[in-house]
């Protein structure tokens, strides 16, 4: 069908190429032998070499990993369990109100969600004594709430488009629910876990607005040192962090889908 | 008696585990930490500040044993109505979101009609491409943007090398640089969303068309453009909203007359530690952004039920 409409996909590359040069811009630059980005002095790994020579940025980054991973975690059993809400238990009590709840995160402004945790942590712990102060835990807490809302959209739609009658078939057998959930649903669902999981962990780790609120002294995420650089002007060791990330998805994309082109593979020959 | 026990076990029956526990866990999750935190906010904006920690007052207070004065503040309201500057924030936040949405509709329309069209080996790895750059860190992507749009940058290179221009344009630190960054980072957004509905489309109703006579663009205009709507409002809801309060664009793309809401806040709360003000600011945003939610609710739904 595409092919007879020229115009459609003369837009559909130049989109591409809008979404992808300053990807390559960012990767180009970090191998360039000037500090002056845009002046290409001859290809170089030095600014790499000083990344990992840069201590604050590679303390910051153990700890958003951390707190990414801790995250991510959390936030794929929330998330599942108020996606099986949403799409199964339709009549229980809090269903509208949880939908409601676990939409407004996805487009909630970050700065909102920030200061209103932050004024939060300060009243409990005026009332309750806890958290003590604000650091790992708070961000923590924080990440884990708009996380969750994005993996409640993934689990939720695998949910909505899977073969129920199997589950079915299992209850009529007389498998208890806890058991058809392990045994069936669980499996069916893992994809879907495990992009939530990836997407939770790097929502987390590229968070600055959130984190600015809630963070306190001696917790600085990645985002914070990365972005405090960043304003006073181009950086070729951001350029080389970048690149970084950057070869790290694209491998970890690779992989999926390569697995994903086998597992394919392999039902096509079983069909 | 029954009866009373009766109706107790039936309050009662969310917190029992199974089926009421898995609704009520993430709901009290989302309840203390979503949407109590926002009572607190609408609290602090009618306080007042002071130089302490925290650095605000309470205003409900206890003079003497048993006596407590509360003392509302709308000061922070007033000036926010009164003040030219806050005006011209919300207004300037509303002006970027709704040009940029606009944006997002037009170039985002055309790539996710065109992938819908795509064979459908190809449909998965378009898209894939179309997610990729939001797994690598936003912020990074922000970053880009200054390599490319300085006074010495990428873009200015090019042009004066083409001979198209002389000087360079001054693009970084003015609006114009907002709404690329602005674009750019919530495209995707825009499209998924939009891809999910015009893959779903009933093909019956084209292929009518079609055998009436009716010509591809004719057919485009009456049946997939009007059948597509609710998935345009619902991406461009997904844009709008968070843009409204977006603060690391405008301050790293943006100039002095970027007037937005989320860096103002962002500097009463930094730079002047005025959480009142600050708290106050937020409150109106969040009234602002009620409509357009409800809004988004409602064509999510629309094209949630089309799927049963």
């Amino acid at each position: 069908m595409l092919k007879r409409y020229p115009l459609l996909i003369a837009l559909l590359v130049l989109g591409y190429a809008f979404l992808y040069l300053p990807i390559i811009s960012l990767v180009v630059y970090s191998f360039n032998e000037s500090r002056l980005v845009t002046v290409w002095g001859g290809f170089s790994t030095k600014w790499y070499v000083e990344l990992f020579q840069n201590g604050p940025l590679l303390r910051a980054a153990g700890l958003s990993i951390k707190i990414a991973a801790i995250n991510a975690t959390i936030a794929v059993v929330l998330g599942t369990l108020s996606a099986l809400a949403l799409v199964r238990f339709r009549r229980s009590r809090g269903h509208a109100s949880l939908g409601v709840m676990s939409a407004a995160p996805l487009v909630m402004p970050e700065v909102i969600v920030g200061l209103s945790l932050l004024l939060l942590f300060v009243a409990m712990e005026d009332l309750l004594g806890w958290p003590k102060g604000r650091g790992q835990i708070t961000i923590l807490i924080a990440h884990i709430t708009f996380s969750m809302a994005y993996v409640t959209v993934i689990v939720q739609s695998r949910l909505s488009h899977m073969d129920k009658s199997i589950e079915e078939a299992a209850l009529d057998l007389g498998a208890r629910p806890i058991k058809v959930f392990f045994t069936i649903t669980l499996p069916m669902i893992l994809p879907a876990l495990g992009a939530g999981w990836l997407l939770a962990f790097t929502l987390s780790m590229d968070d600055l607005v959130i984190a600015s609120f809630v963070s306190g002294p001696g917790s600085t995420t990645l985002p914070m040192v990365v972005y405090s650089s960043v304003r006073l002007g181009v950086n070729p060791q951001i350029n080389a962090l970048a690149t970084i990330i950057i070869a790290v998805v694209a491998l970890a994309v690779l992989i999926a889908a390569i697995s994903m082109y086998r597992q394919e593979l392999k039902n096509q020959r079983k069909a | 008696m029954m009866n009373i026990i009766g109706r107790l076990q039936q309050r009662l029956q969310p917190l029992v585990p199974g089926k009421g526990l898995i609704t009520a866990l993430p709901w009290f999750w989302l309840a203390l930490f979503f949407v109590l935190p926002f009572l607190f906010v609408l609290k602090i904006s009618l306080s007042e500040p002071q130089l302490m920690q925290p650095p605000y007052q309470d205003w409900i207070r206890e003079v003497e044993d048993g006596l407590v004065t509360i003392t509302l503040n709308f000061g922070n309201y007033m000036m926010l109505w009164e003040d030219d500057l806050y005006r011209g924030a919300l207004w300037g936040s509303f002006k970027v979101a709704s040009i940029s949405t606009l944006i997002c509709i037009l170039i985002g329309y055309p790539m996710a009609y065109a992938i819908s069209l795509a064979p459908q080996y190809m449909r998965m790895p378009l898209l894939m491409l179309i997610i990729l750059p939001f797994w690598t860190s936003f912020l990074l992507r922000v970053y880009a943007w200054i390599g490319i749009l300085k006074d010495n940058g990428l873009l200015n290179q090019v042009l004066m090398n083409l001979g198209i221009i002389n000087e360079p344009l001054q693009i970084l630190h003015t609006n114009i640089a907002v709404y690329i960054g602005v674009v750019y980072t919530y495209l995707p957004f825009f499209v998924l969303p939009l891809y999910a509905t015009l893959i779903r489309l009933d093909n019956t109703l084209l292929e009518a068309a079609a055998d009436l006579g009716a010509r591809p663009l004719k057919q485009f205009i009456s049946i997939t453009l009007p059948q597509s709507f609710a998935g345009i409002v619902a991406g461009s809801m997904l844009v709008f909203l968070p843009v409204m309060g977006e603060f690391v664009i405008p301050d790293l793309l943006g100039g002095p007359d970027t007037l937005m809401l989320g860096k103002l806040m962002w500097t009463e709360f930094f730079s002047n530690k005025d959480w009142p003000l600050a708290s106050s600011l937020a409150s109106v945003l969040l009234v602002v952004l009620v409509i357009p939610f409800v809004i988004m609710r409602h064509y999510e739904q629309k094209l949630a039920d089309r799927e049963q």
